[in-house]
């Protein structure tokens, strides 16, 4: 049958060529007669903008300015939007070369045509503002303000840490970063980095063909303001840490001292170190090149990874876990003749009168006292082996904070080393080794690790009398009323408080007991210093010389720890520095003119 | 049957074209947002490479679709109907709001769209409906029942509300007006278009006077007696003072409109009892019609006001010239026509686009592809790919045309009707000629949803065409 309709497919046909032709026309029109729209393409180049914010300023304790900005301008260069431009001046005004602008040009393009990539990094401003007046001249290129570290006292590099270029690992791991972007790369600019950096911002302008601004893009619609990093006032007290690397000039090592109450670390030298500024702007790369090569590592923080067995000091530790596992009592003696002599094993000591009890053991640091309990502690009888015993003990060690990362707001802490009980084990076998093969852990000396960061907390867990807090260098940041709550948890130890105060008596004699006590040096007149010397063997050279302290007895507001390489005896170098810097911190200013100079004056092989 | 039957039958030629739709395509799209760190074609984590897996789908799907028994499809038309409104219904219950608009199903990192595959749902049904035999296509419950299977889906999806979508299904209008339904359709479709626009342009009290003269001049047209048509326009005059007077003595000055609504309502009743008394033919129907015009009126007035939101209200008023805004709702638009036409008679070459990939233009690799289109490839491009489209239109109209089953023909109707209107609408909203409403161009846009639904509606016709000799 003939459908009686299909004329009708005339007229569906045809109504769909005659809307094709209006389309047809209609484009013809927009695309080959009117000229408008090619105008407004030409005068329609979208410029994104981005609004870098300032980053934070730090300040010390006390509100002291550590760390501010200054204005930096970037040469910045979009390849999609360059066109024939007067080089010749161009280069005049920047003072490079042709060749430079080519090299400048062919990196900027092998990056990307649209997306702006750094040109030329932190011209002056003078020429930045002679350049944003000629702009015009020079069409792809902008200039982009940006922000530098500034440090007013130019201290404590390796804790602030500096500020670097995103390499391109990091810009495809985190895409909030673009090439030519900074970063904090160390220390707490790292840590902290998304605090302080705020967040960057863009703002969008329309511009002409001649690469001028002509408004906002759509009304700043899709414009995101900069939200400014947010300050941070740090824990250190910049007159202790600026006094600290004075004394420590000549010395290589370092000091950390704490807040015993709070864990907040007051001050972080370590030397050999370098001035903070040298770590900015243009001549980063360089600098950085020159100081990574030096003999003397002035970017290692010794202060959180430099790892030396503890010496001396650690005979407080295995005082305390004597006095806690009841293997000794405060009025236990024993006696030493120049040392310590069991099955043909010899462990030398100083003179001191003998026998000695556990406070004056302390205070005469005597090497046969501890090796007598230490043996004690491994021959427990409560343990079945030797390794249990060794277990506990080292679990004790744990608890201290010793063994493992403190978990600080510090980067690259250390983790130091307190051997597992398989260590001997896999060296010895099982079975194999007793307190004799270990003798040397009773006086802090063989395969001990210990940060000076992890040893000043101590010296602040035995000034808490069996607690403290995590250290850490953040105090407060701005806006918010609470610091990572990992900060303000007490850490308890298991032991006694009365044990504490037996081993503080000890500490106290040592540097206050008069004839025969090891850090006489560290007294200050008026003010209860606890301390305690200590020496690392050195199989290198030297041994450091290590010290450790709090004050005041009661009521502690320091604890410190120093730590000096090749510096011999604890008591002669460490515990007068330490001393020092506890009377400066205490008491605002040092008195004892002698004692500086005789620091100052230092000779160490 | 055998497999060679369906490779000797194909239409081949429609095929082509398809084949050269979606490759171009897919060029526009990685050239509209063509990124310099994935300058692969084929990279899969931008949605240059993700519309070639959507591609190689929708081959995959075309294929299956070849495979089927042709009957198939008339068999199971009201069951895909009824699983398509379903979908439909599920998807404004636990559908995904994107956008503002729930219309979408996520499941993991997939999004499909159900409003794109209810298209040939009522293509389906429709045909299936409209070619039952014996079927009287001028009764009155007829067309009100292709009414219910055209707009329940699409009314489905304004509720979602996806105004864009629930416009194309007025394409179905036109299977139905080959299918013999009176031409009055397309006339009326055409009137009540232009009324809306007048509506919008024009402010109500004028536009009522101008229907009233033309009802009058209607009358006198029909009736040629120049007495009764006066006497009926001094019935309307004397309600007309009446009610202004009226409304004056209450306060209420300068109320021209009200009193001209009160007058037509007085003289429309007196009008239809007098031309009852006087046995005057022919009147019923006037007055009818002047009324329902009136009513639609207030009816496009009121829904413009209610229905629309405040952007589409703004593009529409932008279209019409009522509002310019260029850097608001206009935007788009002006960017698009900008993106177009600065691509002047040649264009200015594969990936060398500047406005579309700078942003400038909005959703450029879906709604606003044809602009990179225009702008990469000038006049020439845009001419080459409406060219292919009526290429296309018309050779699928052959194909409707020598069907010899009625089912066919119609489903036929139905895509070409669907796929037409998508490709007018998209251009002419690229080009200011109609407001921006969303919907993709067909073949060309991203998009899996849109892709496939188009790709099985085209295949199903296809499937239908290889099957007609048998």
């Amino acid at each position: 049958m003939i459908n009686q309709y299909s004329q009708r497919k005339y007229i569906i046909g045809g109504l769909i060529l005659l809307t094709g032709l209006i389309l047809i026309l209609r484009l013809f029109y927009l695309q080959v007669i009117n000229s408008t729209y090619k105008l407004s393409a030409e005068n329609n180049s979208k410029r994104e903008v981005i609004q870098y914010p300032a980053r934070g300023l730090m300040y010390d304790r006390n509100g002291v300015l550590l760390v501010s900005n200054q204005a930096a301008y970037d040469v910045m260069l979009t390849p999609g939007q360059l066109s024939r431009f007067d080089t010749l001046s161009f280069c005049k005004l920047l003072g490079i070369s042709v060749n430079d602008v080519a090299t400048g040009i062919k990196k900027a393009r092998d990056y990307s045509r649209f997306a702006p990539t750094v040109f030329m990094k932190q011209v002056s401003g003078e020429v930045a503002s002679v350049l944003q007046e000629q702009l015009y001249k020079f069409p792809g290129f902008f200039v982009q303000t940006r922000t530098l570290r500034k440090y007013p006292k130019n201290i404590a590099a390796h804790l602030m840490g500096y500020v670097g270029e995103v390499d391109k690992n990091l810009i495809e791991k985190n895409p909030y970063y673009q090439m030519g972007d900074y970063i904090g790369i160390s220390g707490i600019e790292k840590n902290y980095e998304e605090i302080l950096r705020g967040e960057k911002g863009k703002k969008n302008f329309l511009v002409d063909v001649h690469s001028r601004i002509t408004g906002s893009y759509q009304d700043g619609r899709f414009d995101e303001p900069a939200r400014i990093g947010t300050d941070i006032n740090l824990t250190i007290d910049a007159g202790l840490q600026e006094y600290g690397e004075l004394l420590m000039k000549d010395f290589t090592g370092s000091i950390v001292a704490i807040e015993p109450t709070t864990g907040e670390v007051l001050c972080l030298v370590t030397t050999p170190s370098y001035p903070p500024d040298l770590l900015v702007g243009r001549g980063l790369s360089q600098n950085f090149n020159t100081l990574s090569g030096d003999s003397l590592k002035p970017l290692f923080n010794r202060a959180l990874a430099a790892s030396y067995p503890p010496g001396s000091t650690f005979k407080i530790i295995n005082a305390l876990i004597g006095l806690q596992e009841k293997v000794i009592s405060p009025s236990t003696e024993f006696g030493c003749q120049m040392g310590y002599s069991f099955r043909g094993q010899f462990l030398g000591c100083h003179s001191h009168r003998s026998p000695l009890d556990l406070r004056e053991a302390i205070q005469h640091s005597c090497n046969s006292y501890f090796v007598n309990s230490f043996r004690k502690i491994m021959e427990d009888p409560k343990f079945e082996a030797t390794h249990d015993a060794y277990n506990n003990w080292r679990n004790h060690l744990l608890s201290f904070g010793l063994g493992n990362s403190m978990n600080s707001d510090l980067s690259g802490e250390l983790k130091g080393f307190i051997p597992k009980d398989d260590y001997y084990n896999r060296y010895y076998g099982v079975g194999r080794w007793n307190f004799l093969t270990i003798r040397s852990l009773a006086i802090g000396q063989g395969e001990l690790g210990v940060t000076p960061l992890q040893m000043a907390n101590i010296t602040a867990a035995i000034a808490n009398k069996g607690y403290f807090m995590t250290p850490h260098v953040v105090k407060s940041i701005k806006g918010s009323d609470t610091i990572n709550h990992r900060f303000t948890e007490k850490h308890i130890i298991a032991i006694d408080t009365a044990h504490f105060t037996v081993a503080i008596d000890g500490m106290d004699l040592a540097v206050n007991g008069g004839a025969g006590s090891t850090a006489g040096r560290a007294k200050i007149e008026g003010i209860i210093v606890c301390g305690k010397t200590g020496t690392a063997e050195n199989p290198h050279g030297e041994d450091h010389s290590i010290f450790i302290a709090f004050a005041p007895r009661e009521n502690p507001k320091i604890a410190i720890a120093v730590y000096i390489e090749n510096g011999g005896f604890g008591g002669t170098w460490a515990a007068p520095l330490a001393s020092l810097m506890i009377e400066e911190y205490l008491t605002g200013e040092v008195k004892r003119k002698y004692l500086e100079d005789y620091i100052f004056n230092a000779v160490i092989k | 049957m055998k497999r060679g039957n369906i490779i000797a039958n194909l239409d081949w030629f429609t095929v082509l074209l398809f084949i050269l739709m979606i490759f171009l395509g897919w060029l526009n799209i990685f050239s509209a947002i063509y990124n310099e760190s994935h300058p692969s074609i084929l990279d899969f984590n931008q949605k240059y490479g993700k519309q070639f897996l959507w591609i190689l789908a929708a081959i995959v799907m075309a294929v299956a679709i070849l495979l089927i028994d042709h009957r198939f499809f008339e068999f199971f038309g009201y069951f895909i109907y009824a699983v398509a409104i379903i979908t439909l219904l599920a998807v404004l219950i636990v559908g995904k709001e994107i956008n503002g608009s729930k219309s979408w199903f996520v499941m993991g990192g997939f999004q499909i769209q159900p409003s794109e595959f209810a298209k040939p749902a009522v293509a389906l049904a429709l045909a299936k409906y409209l070619s039952t035999f014996n079927i009287n296509i001028q009764k009155v419950r007829t067309f009100v029942k292709v009414g219910v299977i055209i707009f329940l889906p699409a009314l489905l999806i304004l509720l979602q509300p996806d105004t864009g979508s629930a416009l194309v299904f007025f394409a179905f209008v036109f299977p139905v007006y080959r299918e013999g339904f009176s031409g009055m359709i397309l006339v009326t479709m055409f009137t009540l278009a232009l009324l809306f626009i007048l509506v919008l342009l024009f402010n109500e009290l004028l536009l009522l006077l101008i229907i009233l003269v033309i009802g009058f001049a209607a009358y006198w047209l029909l009736a040629r007696n120049f007495r009764n048509m006066m006497i009926a326009f001094l019935i309307f005059a004397g309600f007309f003072i009446v009610s202004y007077g009226t409304l004056y003595l209450f306060g209420q000055n300068s109320a021209f409109y009200a009193a001209t609504l009160i007058a037509l309502a007085f003289s429309l009743a007196s009008f239809l009892v007098m031309a009852y008394i006087y046995r005057i033919r022919k009147i019923g129907m006037l007055i009818l019609a002047v009324t329902i015009v009136v009513f639609y009126t207030f009816a496009v007035d009121y829904s413009f006001e209610h229905f629309l939101s405040d952007y589409q209200q703004r593009r529409v008023n932008i279209m019409l010239g009522i509002q310019s805004d260029p850097l608001g709702a206009g935007y788009n638009v002006n960017q698009s026509m900008i993106a177009i036409g600065s691509g002047g008679f040649a264009g200015k070459g594969f990936l060398q686009g500047t406005q579309t990939k700078l942003d400038f233009v909005p959703e450029q690799s879906t709604d606003f592809i044809f602009c990179t289109v225009g702008e990469e490839w000038g006049f020439i491009g845009t001419f080459f790919v409406i060219l292919l489209f009526l290429t296309f239109f018309i050779r699928l109209i052959q194909l409707a045309e020598r069907q010899k089953e009625n089912f066919a023909r119609i489903y036929g109707y139905g895509i070409i009707s669907v796929i037409f209107i998508h490709f007018f609408i998209n251009i002419a909203m690229t080009i200011g000629l109609f407001p921006v409403v969303g919907i993709p161009l067909p073949f060309f846009s991203y998009g899996g949803s849109s892709l496939w639904a188009f790709t099985i509606m085209l295949f199903i016709f296809l499937r239908l065409d290889a099957g007609r000799m048998e």
